[in-house]
């Protein structure tokens, strides 16, 4: 039973409770969005979803929102993860899996430290 | 659980009706089929507002906007939505989609110049789930009040705030309190007035519905203002949802703490119980509903004693309604100067109005104070349909009135809707169209006042009752011209001598329409003809001999046999024989009949 004996008790509640609504009202932080079309889910992407949420649920973060979108027509490069960090150049992740997915969570959503090496730049200039 | 997706459904009344349930039921299982239950959570809310287009369902985290939602539509959202993120355009509503871009529900029109004050959290949250409530701010009002602020604080800061009685009175709140709160006597009470009454209007009821917390909250802080430790919703058991989810509200703030003894660490104890009415009208006049409260007849009492100083088992009580003490809690947290900057000088804050009758969007709405009655109606309602023209907007239930065309920019604020011989009552807003007729408008509201007078004063049972005796007659051809004035002398007297408001306000039905439609009276009275083309008696239905083609239909479904004529020949109804139930009218393919 959480009893709430004082206005900091109520700020825990509210702030562990806020994680789960704020996807309502917060657009605009940080935008993971997961490619899920055919190609998409076909290539792994599923897994690659529910590893950013786990990761992101089990580092308590906020503000971030991971919706999923359709083909970009790049399949061969999917999964792909883009990341929209607002006042950044959005970031195109490919070739993801979950640990790679988590990583990202880490450097790039926590520490705001992109991975250069698994972007779609880095395969281009290959 | 972090879910990447949450799909609310409306769990209003309004689209409870529309099949909401199923919609959900539907949603849950396609998502567990499509294996995304645990990245998709499925949540039941409250009332979105926009009844009409239920039911309603809002997904996150686009906020995009379905609406008129069938089980049936359910799999395809699900497969092309949830698992491919494309948003299944078809089934949204209209004005969100355009060719570019999928608008977020709050830049159409409907939301646009609303202000969200008391439905603050309507739609946006699980009423059933008190974390869900904490999240947007509740209970950070009363962790205020109860640490940092004095009883007279909580009852300045009110009287600041400017904010005024939402159930139709409109007393000055903080006034309210302070009376109740230098009476010496005690035990003292907080009453919340759930008696929602009036045609047509569901504000109450859908605070109730949709953020229960919001009005527990209200009460004890207004129990910490007056000294009191008890607190007492009164509720119509017609609204079963409602009261379902006040309980449950008021078993999980118990869990944590927030009702029940030493809240917040302190020595304030405050609890509620529900008590339910049986629906009288007249139980929503306060001194009414205290005596039901007690058990006794729901019958008023003159008043003073006011019940700040006598109320529940005698002793001091103060009784608000739900919007009001939904609104209470957004007063200390944001502040009273928030507030009072909102509205006009004398009316402060938001209202909530249930849109209904001939406008295209009806539902839910909440505007500043001072927002004018034409943005309501046909920027947020969206207009009349049918490109029928606009005849009035009746306002305040049964003692509001009439307003017609000529006052549509009126601002809407208490003191401006009474010199307009309306009120704004709880916030009901019928909006009628050219066929209307008025004097049947104002026959039907004093029909609902007869059948729900108490009886206790003379006044009212009887007078209301010759009133509508001759309405009775005007509208069906056998008035006189002194009824008019009649009507008057008894609205007059009525208003001078009856017991309690609502004897008080009853004839204002009628004495609105008189004042801006008298003509319509008069058109009943002296021509016998009902201008609208409503009143059957005063109706007569013909046969346009040019445009008949003579197929016989008419006569064939004519009840009465009223109708003769040969095939391929012009017919004729018998005027004399005719009932005029308007069966022919209905069924004339060619439009060749006429009613006048």
């Amino acid at each position: 039973m959480k009893q709430i004996k004082s206005l900091e008790d109520l700020q825990k509640i509210r702030e562990e409770a806020l994680r789960k609504v704020n996807i309502r009202s917060d657009r605009s932080g940080t935008r993971i969005t997961v490619g899920m079309a055919t190609c998409g889910i076909a290539a792994g992407a599923r897994p690659v979803m529910m590893a950013i949420l786990d990761e992101l649920e089990k580092r308590n973060v906020t503000g971030v929102t991971v919706v999923e979108t359709g083909c970009i027509g790049l399949c061969k490069f999917e999964p792909i993860v883009e990341m929209y960090v607002p006042g950044h150049e959005k970031v195109t992740y490919i070739k993801m899996d979950s640990d790679k997915a988590r990583q990202v969570v880490v450097e790039h959503v926590i520490n705001g430290h992109p991975i250069r090496e698994w972007t779609l730049e880095s395969a281009e200039l290959e | 659980m972090l879910y990447r997706s949450h799909v609310m459904v409306c769990g209003g009344t309004g689209c409870t009706s529309s099949g909401s349930d199923n919609v959900a039921a539907a949603f849950v299982s396609e998502i567990k089929k499509a294996g995304l239950d645990k990245e998709v959570a499925v949540i039941r809310t409250g009332c979105f507002g926009l009844c009409e287009l239920g039911p309603v369902v809002v997904i996150y985290p686009e906020g995009v906007f379905y609406s008129k939602m069938k089980p049936e539509y359910v799999p395809e959202i699900v497969e092309e939505h949830l698992l491919k993120g494309r948003p299944v355009t078809k089934y949204l509503f209209g004005e969100t989609v355009s060719e570019k871009e999928i608008k977020p529900l709050e830049e159409t029109t409907f939301y646009k110049k609303q202000m969200r004050v008391a439905l603050r959290n309507c739609g946006i949250i699980d009423p059933e789930d008190i974390e869900e409530a904490i999240a947007m701010g509740a209970y950070e009002a009363l962790g205020k009040v109860l640490t940092t602020m004095t009883p007279e604080q909580v009852i300045d800061e009110m009287k600041k705030s400017g904010l005024r009685g939402r159930g139709g009175g409109g007393f000055p709140t903080g006034l309210k309190w302070e009376f109740a709160h230098k009476q010496k006597e005690t035990p003292k009470y907080v009453v919340c007035n759930a008696d929602e009454g009036d045609p047509g209007a569901f504000m109450d009821r859908s605070i109730m519905e949709g953020d229960p917390h919001s009005v527990l909250e209200g009460m004890a802080i207004a129990g910490y203002a007056i000294g009191a430790n008890h607190g007492v919703i009164y509720v119509r058991a017609e609204y079963p949802l409602a009261v379902k989810r006040l309980q449950i509200a008021i078993k999980q703030a118990r869990e944590y703490g927030l009702l029940g003894g030493n809240i917040f660490g302190t020595d304030f104890s405050f609890d509620v119980e529900i008590r339910f009415g049986a629906g009288a009208f007249v139980c929503g006049e306060e001194t009414a509903l205290l005596n039901s409260v007690m058990g006794r007849r729901g019958e008023p009492r003159p008043r003073p004693p006011y019940p700040a100083v006598k109320g529940l088992w005698n002793k001091p009580t103060i009784i608000n309604n739900v919007e009001t003490f939904a609104n209470v809690p957004a007063i200390i947290s944001n502040g009273a100067a928030w507030f009072s900057s909102i509205g006009t000088e004398k009316s402060k804050g938001t209202k909530v109005f249930a849109l209904t009758g001939k406008v295209n969007r009806t539902g839910l709405i909440e505007v500043p104070m001072g927002t004018t009655l034409r943005d309501i109606i046909f920027d947020i309602g969206g207009g009349i349909p049918d490109g029928k023209r606009f005849k009035a907007v009746q306002i305040g239930g049964p003692s509001g009135g009439c307003i017609p065309e000529e006052h549509l920019d009126t601002v809407i604020d208490y003191d401006s809707l009474i010199s307009l011989g309306a009120m704004m009552g709880s916030g009901g807003l019928v909006v009628m169209d050219e066929d209307t007729c008025m004097v049947n408008v104002a026959k039907f509201f004093l029909e609902f006042i007869v059948d729900e007078s108490c009886g206790k004063c003379a006044p009212c049972r009887i007078g209301t009752k010759r009133m509508l005796e001759i309405l009775d007659k005007i509208t069906s051809g056998k008035g006189e011209p002194e009824d008019i004035d009649r009507l008057e002398k008894l609205a007059t007297t009525i208003k001078d001598t009856a017991l309690c408001g609502l004897g008080q306000t009853a004839p204002n039905a009628v004495l609105s329409t008189l004042r801006y439609f008298r003509n319509e009276y008069e058109a009943h009275i002296n021509q016998k003809k009902c201008p609208a083309g409503v009143c059957q008696a005063l109706l007569s239905y013909t046969i346009i001999a040019d445009k008949c083609r003579g197929c016989g239909l008419c006569a064939r479904n004519c009840p009465v046999n009223a109708i003769s004529g040969q095939l391929k020949q012009p017919f004729v109804i018998n005027q004399e024989a005719c009932i005029k139930c308007g069966t022919c009218f209905e069924k004339c393919p060619f439009g060749a009949i006429v009613k006048q």
